[in-house]
C-alpha cells in the first residue's frame, strides 16, 4: 500500500510541472532514490501503469537513479560508502557518523513534449 | 505523433528539472501539524510497532500514571475498528480514531483531520498510535516531535536488523514483554548491539506492561521531555 501512496505522489508533482510548462504529454520521469530508501521499483512501475492511465503521464516510461549510500565520520573525517547496515567508520570504529547521501527520495526531472 | 502547428516543435522533447522531494506535500501538511501542536503547548509522540507489541497497553499505562500530572490526548491508527481508541477514552484520555481504510501507516493530513476533533486545549500530552508496521510508517513525518519505537521480546531479537529504517530514525525505544523473557530465546545483547549499529546511544527502556517493572524509567523520560518541550515553545 505504501508504494500506491507514493506513485500518487509521483503522478501528482509530474502532472502540476506539466501543466505549468503547458506540456500535452509526459514522457519520461526521473527519480532519484537513495538505497536506504525502502522502495520497491517494480511496486512503484506496478501501480504507475495504473494511475496514469488516462492522464498526460500515460505510458511515460520511470527512470530510478539509485544513489549509494555515504557516510562521513564525524570524529576522523573518513568518507566511506557501506555495503550494508552497518554504517560505523570502518578507519576509526566511531559510529558518531553523518548520513551523507542515500536518503533521497525526489523527483529530478520530467521529460515532455 | 501529432503535430503541434502553433509551435512547430512537432515532437520536441524537453526536459524540466523539478528536484522536488516525492514526499514533500506530506512534509508540509507535517509542518502544519507541528505549528498547531506548538501553539497548544502540547508535546506529540508518535508511537510505532509491529502489531501486538503493546502499543495500546502503554498508552493505557501512560494515560493511568500520569493522571494528574499531564492531561493526555490519543490520535489512534488502525485500519479498521476503534477498539484501541476506546481503550484509551476509558483509561481516561481524550482519544480519536483514525481508520486508514487499508493505508499501512498514518500520513500527516490523516493527522491534521484527527487534531481538529480534538479539544487541544485541553491536552498536554498527545500519543498518535500509528499503524502496525515496522516499515512504512518510518517513511512518513507526521508533526510529532519524538518518535517512539515499542519493541516486545517475542518478536525476536534480530529486529533491527531486519527493519534497519524503522530503528534509525526513533528517537526512544521501548522493549516490551521483558516479563516473558526466561521462557524465550531472546539475546537481548544480540538485539540492543544491533540496536546501537543502527541509532547509537538510543535511549531504551526495558520494561513490561504486565507487571509494571521498567515502567518508571520510560514514565520518567516522558515527563522530562515535556519540560524541554515546554521550555523550547513558551
Amino acid at each position: 500500500m505504501h508504494e500506491l501512496t507514493i506513485t500518487e505522489s509521483i503522478l501528482e508533482i509530474a502532472l502540476r510541472h506539466a501543466a505549468e510548462a503547458e506540456a500535452k504529454k509526459i514522457t519520461d520521469i526521473h527519480l532519484v532514490i537513495g538505497k536506504l530508501s525502502s522502495i520497491v521499483d517494480d511496486s512503484v512501475q506496478f501501480y504507475w501503469d495504473i494511475i496514469s492511465d488516462g492522464t498526460a503521464a500515460q505510458g511515460a516510461a520511470l527512470h530510478f537513479r539509485r544513489i549509494r549510500i555515504e557516510i562521513a565520520c564525524q570524529v576522523c573525517g573518513e568518507s566511506y560508502h557501506p555495503e550494508d547496515l552497518d554504517l560505523s567508520c570502518p578507519a576509526c570504529g566511531s559510529r558518531d557518523v553523518r548520513i551523507v547521501a542515500g536518503e533521497e527520495f525526489r523527483l529530478e526531472a520530467i521529460e515532455v513534449e | 505523433m501529432s503535430v503541434d502547428e502553433s509551435s512547430g516543435r512537432a515532437g520536441m522533447k524537453e526536459r524540466i528539472p523539478i528536484v522536488e522531494k516525492i514526499l514533500s506535500a506530506n512534509d508540509h501538511i507535517a509542518e502544519q501539524n507541528r505549528s498547531t501542536l506548538d501553539a497548544a503547548g502540547i508535546m506529540g509522540l508518535n508511537f510505532m510497532a509491529s502489531p501486538g507489541a503493546g502499543k495500546t497497553s502503554l498508552i493505557e499505562h501512560t494515560i493511568k500514571m500520569l493522571m494528574g500530572k499531564l492531561r493526555l490526548g490519543v490520535v489512534d491508527g488502525d485500519v479498521a475498528t476503534s477498539i484501541d481508541a476506546d481503550r484509551a477514552a476509558a483509561a481516561g484520555a481524550r482519544s480519536v480514531q483514525i481508520n486508514t481504510g487499508g493505508e499501512c501507516h498514518l500520513d500527516a493530513v490523516m493527522l491534521q483531520g484527527a487534531l481538529s476533533e480534538l479539544a487541544l486545549e485541553e491536552i498536554d500530552l498527545l500519543i498518535v498510535e500509528n499503524v502496525g508496521n515496522l516499515i512504512c510508517p518510518a517513511s512518513f513525518q507526521l508533526g510529532t516531535h519524538k518518535s517512539v519505537l515499542i519493541a516486545s521480546v517475542p518478536e525476536g531479537d534480530d529486529k533491527p536488523y531486519k527493519y534497519p529504517g524503522m530503528y534509525r530514525g526513533v528517537d526512544a525505544l521501548v522493549i516490551n514483554k521483558i516479563d516473558l523473557l526466561p521462557y524465550l530465546e531472546f539475546n537481548m545483547e544480540y538485539f540492543q548491539e544491533g540496536v546501537e549499529i543502527l541509532n547509537p546511544g538510543l535511549v531504551t527502556f526495558p520494561l513490561s506492561c504486565r507487571t509494571e517493572e521498567g515502567l518508571d524509567a520510560y514514565l520518567a523520560w516522558v515527563e522530562v521531555e515535556m519540560e524541554a518541550h515546554r521550555r523550547v515553545v513558551q
